[in-house]
């Protein structure tokens, strides 16, 4: 090799000193940020439990806890608005920790000049996301900031439920032979708000699948399935859900790509936006890990509920390469799914 | 998805992978040049799909990649400055340069917007006249038509703040030098399909006859990628050194003349600095005289390269396809894409980025 031609071009350490977008972006900036600031302030064994919840004993009752906040732009959208989502987003996480979800608190930060119209039809559609949840919103807060201090509104919601599952569900009861099952299809949530963000139309509109999980959830562990974990695939979808199981319970997830449900809109619309919809955020799905042997049954409850109907197996864990996802894709090829840095979509949920 | 699917078709691909076994009955080493290419080969292992002898090594098409620090630095400074609107697309943001990348200049208070257009960028510009708007034009062939765009309109509309900061680079300039070099492995090329989309094919035909190799120009779906390795492996046996149009459902002999037209009234060919290779001479674009009002650099002062500092990755050699980023004895350790010591792990089409995105920091068994 000629020295003159070995020209190299370092690039200097990314810098990270502030909290940039990508930190919010479900992917490894994010987890770095949780796992180096904050989780070490706060540590205790049940926040160890690295859940959408956290789970424990109360006055002799089995209850679940957990926090999010909203700050999706637009505010409305096809399928839903922050309302709703604020609902669903925070049912689903109890349901994922096997809980009946039972009651909600609200806190609003408005900015000033929000118009008031704007507001009811946010909180009208809270009320309506509750009532088809079966939850009450029994406590809250609002808070109005200067124009300009905050982006017209955010919404924080908190959840308590009973926890129905008989066993631990979690990363931590995830089993080698386990089955996985996708509660139906991938990218409409993302697809939708980023098409409504940026003003792209497509043949056919793309609403969001924004839905409360409970339903079809609860259709299992009354079954008596026999679940050892559930994640609702929001920010990074399904692929940063799955790598972070994996991680968590220290085992290997094998995939097959062709049995992975992608409406053609959402494949159109992510061959256009240059995204793969593996990581695009979803509102209203979610894979369980299930013994094999109650598999078939698991598929039938779940193809009984509309917001579970199309529900397919999409891999299975394996105790080989311990935290590694790999998918086999229509040629047989495998590759390895990582997480991404930061976000495909900016402040998705 | 229409006229997608059926270049993906996995029959299709099937049927391809074993012609091109077939084919094979010597080693070849083949460079797409596109990074999209490399993007695609990784994303559906295509490469897993080839005979052992078929080593395909990944060009510099990547705009991302190749876009010198010393712009980089400039489109820094020019961020930060609160009398400006900095307009980039999206993969840009990530890039470090000397100190630091634009999001974090973003997340100090610098106004930067990701457009998808350069067009959005004249609007902005028109929407706000007491700012100036500086959109960061970079790029191959392929964006150069709607930069060219944009600077016309500017000009004829009097968008006065409105300016560009060019660093526009050409594909064969790059073909040339990379074949000139003595350490050279590529025997043969896949031409990025998009770039003949716009230029055309007259550029390939003498490249292939004066440096003796095939150059295939190929689509980017898999079906499109295998069809132009086969034509390419099928060349090196029959030793035919010809410039080969394997993407003819998009690619004209002589391009798209519009888009060249507006190119050439707004551009024209200068020496480039390309990163990880160096200036080439006669390799880019830059703002013709009647449109250099337009141009960001005299506007706020010439890019200029600062000193590079020594550092174990070997990006350039990745660049040029000597060497593999499974190579780097950095890949997957100190160099990742949250701490990337080189570009070719920063742009989501570079050759180090796809590697770890779908393969991981560590080999897959196979590898």
């Amino acid at each position: 090799m000629s020295e003159s031609r070995n020209v190299i071009c370092p690039t200097p350490a990314s810098e990270t000193e502030v909290v940039q977008m990508a930190h919010g972006g479900g992917g490894r900036l994010m987890n770095a940020l949780i796992e180096t600031v904050i989780r070490p302030a706060f540590a205790n064994p049940l926040l160890d439990q690295r859940h959408d919840g956290a789970v424990f004993e109360a006055g002799g009752a089995r209850l679940a806890f957990t926090t999010d906040s909203y700050v999706v732009k637009p505010l409305f959208f096809p399928g839903g608005d922050i309302g709703s989502l604020a609902v669903n987003g925070t049912v689903n996480d109890l349901a994922m920790c096997g809980a009946e979800p039972l009651y909600l608190s609200a806190a609003f930060i408005i900015e000033e000049g929000f118009p008031i119209v704007d507001l009811r039809r946010v909180v009208a559609s809270m009320e309506d996301a509750a009532r088809r949840a079966s939850v009450s919103f029994v406590t809250g807060d609002t808070k109005v900031v200067d124009r300009g201090k905050g982006d017209a509104l955010f919404i924080n919601t908190a959840g308590v439920g009973t926890v129905r599952a008989k066993s631990l569900v979690g990363p931590a009861a995830v089993k080698p032979g386990d089955v996985l099952i996708l509660s139906g299809d991938l990218g409409r949530h993302g697809i939708a708000i980023m098409a409504a963000r940026e003003g792209l139309a497509f043949e056919t509109a793309i609403a969001s699948d924004c839905a409360p999980l409970w339903s079809p959830v609860r259709r299992l562990i009354e079954a008596g399935i026999e679940v050892h974990c559930l994640r609702d695939l929001t920010r990074g979808g399904l692929a940063s859900a799955l790598i972070e199981i994996a991680e968590a319970a220290a085992c290997a997830i094998k995939l097959d790509e062709t049995t992975i449900p992608v409406q053609p809109e959402v494949r159109a619309a992510c061959e256009l936006l240059g995204l793969d919809p593996l990581y695009v955020a979803n509102e209203g799905r979610f894979v369980a890990f299930v013994a094999e042997a109650d598999v078939v049954r698991a598929l039938d409850l779940l193809a009984g509920d509309d917001v579970s109907a199309g529900a397919a197996v999409i891999g299975r864990v394996t105790a080989e390469e311990r935290g590694a996802v790999a998918i086999r894709g229509a040629y047989g090829a495998i590759r390895r799914l990582t997480m991404l840095s930061g976000e495909q979509l900016p402040r998705i949920c | 998805m229409k006229h997608v699917d059926e270049y993906r078709d996995a029959e299709a691909v099937a049927r391809l992978a074993g012609a091109i076994a077939a084919a094979t009955t010597r080693p070849w080493t083949i460079m797409e040049i596109c990074g999209g290419q490399t993007h695609a080969i990784m994303r559906f292992g295509l490469d897993q799909l080839l005979p052992r002898e078929i080593t395909l090594v990944h060009g510099p098409g990547c705009p991302v990649c190749v876009t010198p620090e010393a712009y980089i630095d400039k489109a820094l400074e020019i961020a930060a400055m609160p009398s400006v609107i900095f307009c980039s697309f999206g993969d840009m943001l990530r890039v470090p340069g000397a100190r630091g990348d634009l999001l974090g200049v973003k997340a100090r208070g610098g106004d930067i917007r990701i457009v998808y257009s350069p067009l959005d960028a004249v609007e902005i510009a028109r929407a706000n006249p007491g700012r100036e708007v500086v959109f960061f034009a970079v790029g191959f062939e392929t964006t150069a038509p709607a930069n060219a765009m944009a600077a016309h309109k500017a000009r004829s509309e009097g968008v006065k703040n409105f300016s560009l900061l060019v660093s526009q680079v050409l594909v064969p300039p790059a073909m040339e030098a990379l074949l000139s070099a003595p350490d050279t492995r590529v025997q043969g090329f896949l031409a990025a399909g998009h770039v003949c989309t716009i230029m055309g094919t007259e550029a390939y035909g003498p490249i292939a006859a004066r440096y003796r190799v095939p150059v295939v120009i190929t689509g980017f779906e898999p079906v499109d990628i295998l069809a132009g390795i086969l034509a390419c492996v099928q060349a090196l046996e029959e030793d035919r050194h010809e410039a080969i149009n394997m993407y003819a459902r998009m690619v004209r002999p002589e391009g798209n003349l519009p888009a060249r037209t507006l190119i050439d009234e707004v551009f024209e060919i200068a020496d480039r600095e390309w990163r990880g290779l160096g200036v080439l001479p006669s390799s880019g674009l830059a703002l013709r005289p009647a449109y250099s009002a337009l141009d960001a650099e005299r506007r706020f002062g010439a890019a200029e390269n600062a000193a590079t500092a020594p550092s174990i990755c070997i990006s350039g050699d990745i660049l040029r396809g000597v060497c593999s980023p499974l190579q780097c004895p950095a890949f997957g350790g100190a160099c990742t894409p949250e701490h990337p010591l080189g570009v070719t792990m920063v742009s989501s089409e570079g050759a180090c980025a796809a590697y770890y995105r779908y393969r991981g920091a560590t080999r897959l068994a196979g590898d």
